[in-house]
């Protein structure tokens, strides 16, 4: 393999398991943010007791968090110290401010895992919910922003090779920036909810402490109410995507869509298979039109074809699989909790419960599916603008390190997140197996619902 | 009006550093006790108390290493050319042992029993990082980076036969037990748990000696490896002097047993005089001679904005971190484990 290969590969595996974990990051925040005031406001010690386990169990997923995190920050200069280079005087700012919202979460997050007994006045513990959600969403707005600003850099003159007159803001603030904060931020929420609800399914699927069914199927109902509110967003969201790249980056959006031709009342292609060399693609679902009105609201809008891109500045076409593969794994989710509400407010007519078996299975696949969404986005992202690394003025190949050892790096690397998933997926099962939520809610809570008691941090 | 922007900047990270380095360092030699306590027996000890002061606050430990090197890229670009090419190596092994020590260390305390393995992963590994770590400060020194017509290489085996970088790498773990030890004295101590106390103490008087004679090797290494940089070095002499005081006045308390709270002042004056009179006598030069503050610092209104946000940064963050200490290491009955969270 040669070094751009490895290079990319590497950062691909490396933010492939880090948007696991920061996924996780920055939507679970608001998951036990919502139960704790439910809790709170109803008097309700199950919610209270869903909120702990949540924010428990978010620790250990916080701590690969952080560290996949650090590792993404350093490698960016590691592999790519050309780009660090030339960009380290655009991007400083939001990656600056990045660590920041991070600082804060992290002190406030700290504060909420160990205080949860230590006010007499509930509500203020619940008031340290908000540092935690607006770091932890702020911290994925900031990196979101440097992330745009590699699609559509913004802000400077470039002359000889410098950068000059640098607007850091405008920078910042660049053309994609909103478009695709809003889509990264509610598609966090979005899978974090159904990925509750997939562990709320599963429990009452298989549910090795019966007492525990009431507080599932409260857990399901409030996941899948976040849930369809984040979905419907996450449409809005990939709409303005569509609208925003055929007016800013018209070769990403025809390289997703097979469109080789510029024309107007141009199809949307959905599955299929492609000939690369005749340009044919083959068992389709061909949506008339619709391309064009995805761009533009119109069908006579003329879509750029990629014919008319620059043949070294195509991006690869393989990345149409993850456009089907993200909006159908993301339409999943909607289609799973709209199910839920209508067979939940017409059971009285269809005897149809939501809670049906057939029914849990399906709301089971929303979580892992929301994440492969999110996962096929990424990709679909990032190499939907190769072979730049800053759109338009450095490509991959001039950016990649000229140091040796790059090959021993990402096996070491590879071995690395193997070893960290595998074991935080042993811990976290562990974690809740033998322990029936009626029983941490008793240790916690008591019978009265009243009773605060914690456990102390404990390293042994 | 023009602000030095190349100062500004250069201190705000080597104060980062400073912070990172005294944190991490009771970090990392709390998990290292706490696995050796484990294989001397003595975990019941030490352990709970060590637990009480890292649980709420490891996270924000590692936030002061990514804040000084988000930072030293933001302010000097070139850093991350020069160091980003010389470091792969290196610096990816320095990120698998933190990543090792950070999960691992998440990943016992809250796994139903703790595994002997486990606390040996992130004990042992927490020694490591500041070694690893420390390999960076080595190469900036100069003379390990050669600039060829096609780029930079890094002469390896210079580097892993020089004495100086051995002395730095020996330095960086003798001082991570120094300090922890000594911080776990005086948070024993307000504990009012005596027999935790007498032991960490112990611990403390022990790396003491080796504390004293890794110095002056390191400082005999810098003279054979960069006498330019020693020869400034002596013309901030009474830094490294009040360095030498405050380590005095630390041991002597601790041996008395007489306030410990103002001994591991002492420690982080020690550390704080000796680190800074390094900076200042370094100056200026990032890497040299390759990376000077003056012909490298970003473009001024990058600069300007960083150092905006940084103040205002700051704004929200002293009152947050007065919080977090006031709640876990002022709170007479949390540190003595009354309230447990």
């Amino acid at each position: 393999m040669d070094e751009v290969l490895i290079g990319r590969v590497l950062t691909g595996m490396t933010l492939g398991f880090h948007i696991i974990f920061a996924t996780i990051g920055v939507g679970v925040p608001i998951v036990f943010m919502v139960l704790e005031f439910l809790g709170l406001r109803k008097n309700d010690a199950h919610y209270l007791t869903m909120a702990r386990r949540i924010a428990k169990g978010y620790t250990v997923t916080v701590a690969v968090g952080v560290v996949t995190g650090t590792i993404i920050g350093l490698q960016l200069s590691l592999i790519w110290p050309d780009f660090m280079r030339l960009g380290g005087q655009i991007i400083a700012l939001p990656l600056f401010m990045e660590t920041f919202a991070f600082f804060f979460e992290a002190i406030f997050l700290g504060i909420y895992l160990y205080t949860w007994d230590r006010f007499k006045n509930r509500w203020y513990h619940w008031l340290l919910n908000i540092p935690i959600v607006v770091g932890s969403t702020l911290s994925a707005v900031f990196i979101t922003t440097v992330n745009s600003f590699m699609n559509t850099p913004a802000g400077f003159d470039f002359e000889g090779g410098e950068l000059l007159n640098i607007d850091p803001l405008a920078a910042m603030f660049n053309p994609s920036s909103w478009v695709r904060v809003f889509h990264v931020v509610v598609t966090a929420y979005m899978t974090i909810a159904f990925l509750m609800g997939t562990i709320s399914a599963v429990k009452l699927l298989r549910s090795t402490h019966q007492q525990d069914k009431s507080y599932h199927k409260k857990g399901l109902k409030v996941m899948m109410s976040i849930g369809v509110i984040m979905a419907a967003l996450t449409i809005l969201a990939g709409d303005f995507s569509a609208k925003f790249l055929h007016e800013n980056q018209p070769e990403k959006l025809a390289a997703f869509e097979w469109h080789f031709e510029t024309e107007e009342r141009a199809d949307l292609v959905l599955f299929g298979i492609l000939d690369e060399e005749t340009q044919e693609v083959k068992y389709e679902l061909r949506i008339p039109w619709a391309l064009s009105f995805l761009a533009d609201n119109s069908f006579d809008t003329e879509v750029t074809g990629l014919n008319d891109i620059p043949e070294d500045e195509r991006p690869p076409l393989i990345i149409h699989y993850f456009f089907d593969l993200m909006v159908f794994f993301g339409m999943y989710g909607l289609g799973v909790a709209a199910v839920y509400f209508i067979v939940k407010f017409t059971k009285r007519w269809t005897k149809l419960n939501e809670h049906h078996r057939g029914l849990l299975y399906l709301y089971a696949l929303a979580g892992p599916l929301s994440f492969l969404a999110i996962e096929a986005g990424w990709f679909l992202a990032e190499m939907g603008r190769q072979p730049w690394i800053i759109r338009g003025y450095m490509r991959v190949s001039e950016a990649v390190t000229q140091a040796d050892g790059l090959g021993i790096t990402l096996i070491a690397f590879a071995v690395l997140y193997t070893v960290l998933g595998i074991t935080c997926i042993y811990v976290l099962l562990r974690m809740f197996k033998g322990q029936s939520a009626e029983a941490d809610q008793l240790k916690w809570y008591g019978e009265s619902g009243n009773v605060y008691k914690g456990e102390g941090g404990r390293l042994s | 009006m023009s602000l030095d922007y190349e100062i500004i900047g250069i201190t705000v990270l080597w104060t980062f550093l400073y912070l990172y380095v005294i944190i991490a360092s009771i970090d990392f030699g709390a998990g290292f006790f706490n696995f050796y306590s484990k294989l001397t027996g003595d975990d019941n000890i030490i352990s709970p108390i060590i637990a009480r002061y890292l649980s709420p606050v490891w996270e924000t430990t590692n936030v002061f290493f990514v804040f000084f090197f988000v930072g030293i890229v933001g302010f000097y670009p070139d850093t991350a050319y020069y160091l980003g090419t010389t470091l792969l190596i290196p610096g990816s092994l320095a990120l698998i042992l933190m990543s090792i020590r950070g999960s691992y260390y998440a990943f016992n305390s809250n796994n139903k029993e703790s595994k002997l393995s486990w606390s040996a992963l992130y004990g042992i590994t927490g020694l490591l990082i500041p070694a690893s770590l420390s390999v960076a400060l080595v190469i900036s020194e100069g003379g390990y980076i050669e600039e060829t017509a096609t780029g930079i290489d890094l002469n390896f085996t210079d580097l892993i036969l020089s004495t100086y970088g051995w002395s730095v790498v020996f330095l960086a773990i003798i001082s991570v037990l120094y300090i922890s030890s000594g911080f776990l004295t005086y948070y024993a101590s307000k504990a009012e748990d005596k027999r935790a106390s007498d032991l960490t103490r112990t611990w403390f008087l022990i790396w003491t000696l080796p504390t004293l004679v890794i110095t002056q090797f390191t400082f005999l290494g810098l003279r054979s490896h960069n006498y330019e940089h020693f020869v400034s070095a002596q013309n901030y002499w009474y830094l490294f002097g009040l360095s030498l005081l405050a380590m005095l006045v630390a041991v002597f308390l601790i041996w008395k047993r007489r306030n410990y709270g103002t001994a591991f002042i002492m420690i982080m004056l020690q550390y704080g005089f000796a680190f800074y009179g390094y900076g200042i006598s370094k100056l200026p030069y990032i890497l040299y001679p390759y990376i000077n503050i003056n012909d490298s610092v970003v473009n001024e209104n990058m600069a300007f904005a960083l150092t905006a946000v940084f103040v205002l940064g700051l704004l929200l963050l002293i009152p947050s971190l007065i919080l977090l200490a006031r709640l876990f290491l002022f709170d007479k009955d949390y540190v003595k484990g009354n309230k447990k969270s």
